[in-house]
């Protein structure tokens, strides 16, 4: 068989494990446990989206121009780290509940490898932030991220949202 | 003309129809409303907490409204132009919607919460720049706003599940 298709077969049979379980059965067969983590997983979006707007904002010296970056960042870095752990126990949740509707899905899938980069990015510049080395970055750095970082997590709430939308098979 | 009946004429109109029918636009304009609607929440709840002293101190609550307030604004218009688009493209479904009316009048609310305090308490709060003391009243404004901001995000999300073939 191709690996390819192994991949899918595999992800097909841990899909419909997963959605026998009864964790996964107690989550669809409470009717409210799905909306209340969808409220909490936007209402850390909002912050964690406002959290990044402010550091991009700064960072671009578009918004509160007078503050060093570092503060800027001491005060909302912090906010962005401490809402992401909530964001993947939300959508982890959600995930157990409906597995082929996210796993299978291009939409959560590309979501989730936007994701992954933009974590990344954001923990390398924050690195640099700390200590005081973000100075150095070369202008391209400096003005590229945080317009790379507005665009990939604004994809990143789309792709979010297209879930929803997009059939899996 | 009854109130249903203009509904009936909103569900009608061309950019209804379109939203209705065209199955990628819809998505797209519920995407936008979503990423508006967070943002509201997100950048008003960093004025509110600044409000109720918990984060920010070192600036007073008139910089961190100029640095933020501006964010809420254009993100409060975009939600309210998509979400009158939404709206119209089921208009009577929503307007019977029990989660519909109660996400209207908790904005409605905020609103009032905010109109009190630009209006009357702000002019009339003596604040230290430094913000040694948090006055009481800018402290129940900031609890306030963020739990109807959040109470509004929630009954959003219930629409979501009580409409027929919302999802």
């Amino acid at each position: 068989m191709v690996p390819a298709l192994t991949v899918i077969v595999a992800l097909d049979e841990f899909c419909s494990w997963l959605e026998k379980t009864p964790v996964s059965l107690t989550i669809q067969t409470a009717e409210w446990i799905i909306p209340t983590v969808q409220t909490l997983h936007i209402l850390s979006i909002g912050l964690l989206m406002s959290a990044v707007l402010m550091i991009d904002l700064r960072l671009l010296g578009w918004s509160a121009a007078d503050q060093p970056v570092m503060r800027v960042a001491a005060r909302f870095m912090p906010v962005l780290w401490r809402t992401l752990p909530v964001l993947l126990l939300s959508g982890l949740i959600m995930i157990v509940a409906e597995p082929a509707r996210s796993l299978e899905n291009f939409a959560f899938q590309l979501k989730m490898l936007l994701l992954a980069l933009i974590v990344a990015l954001t923990y390398n510049v924050s690195r640099r932030i700390d200590t005081n080395r973000w100075i150095s970055a070369s202008a391209w750095m400096r003005k590229g991220f945080p317009l790379v970082s507005l665009a990939l997590w604004v994809s990143i709430v789309f792709a979010g949202r297209w879930i929803a939308y997009v059939r899996v098979q | 003309m009854t109130l249903d009946q203009l509904l009936d004429r909103l569900y009608a109109t061309p950019i209804a129809t379109v939203l209705r029918e065209n199955a990628l636009l819809f998505p797209w304009v519920e995407g936008l409303h979503v990423l508006a609607i967070t943002m509201v929440f997100g950048s008003i709840s960093i004025v509110d907490v600044r409000l109720m002293g918990l984060a920010s101190r070192e600036r007073s609550v008139d910089q961190m409204s100029a640095a933020v307030l501006p964010v809420t604004w254009a993100a409060f218009t975009i939600a309210l132009i998509t979400g009158s688009l939404l709206f119209a493209s089921n208009a009577p479904g929503y307007a019977h919607n029990f989660y519909f009316r109660c996400k209207l009048a908790l904005i409605v609310l905020a609103g009032i919460n905010m109109l009190i305090f630009q209006v009357v308490l702000n002019p009339n709060t003596n604040r230290n720049a430094a913000a040694d003391v948090i006055p009481r009243s800018d402290r129940i404004v900031g609890a306030l706003s963020i739990g109807l901001w959040m109470a509004v995000i929630a009954c959003g999300r219930w629409i979501g599940f009580t409409m027929i073939g919302g999802s």
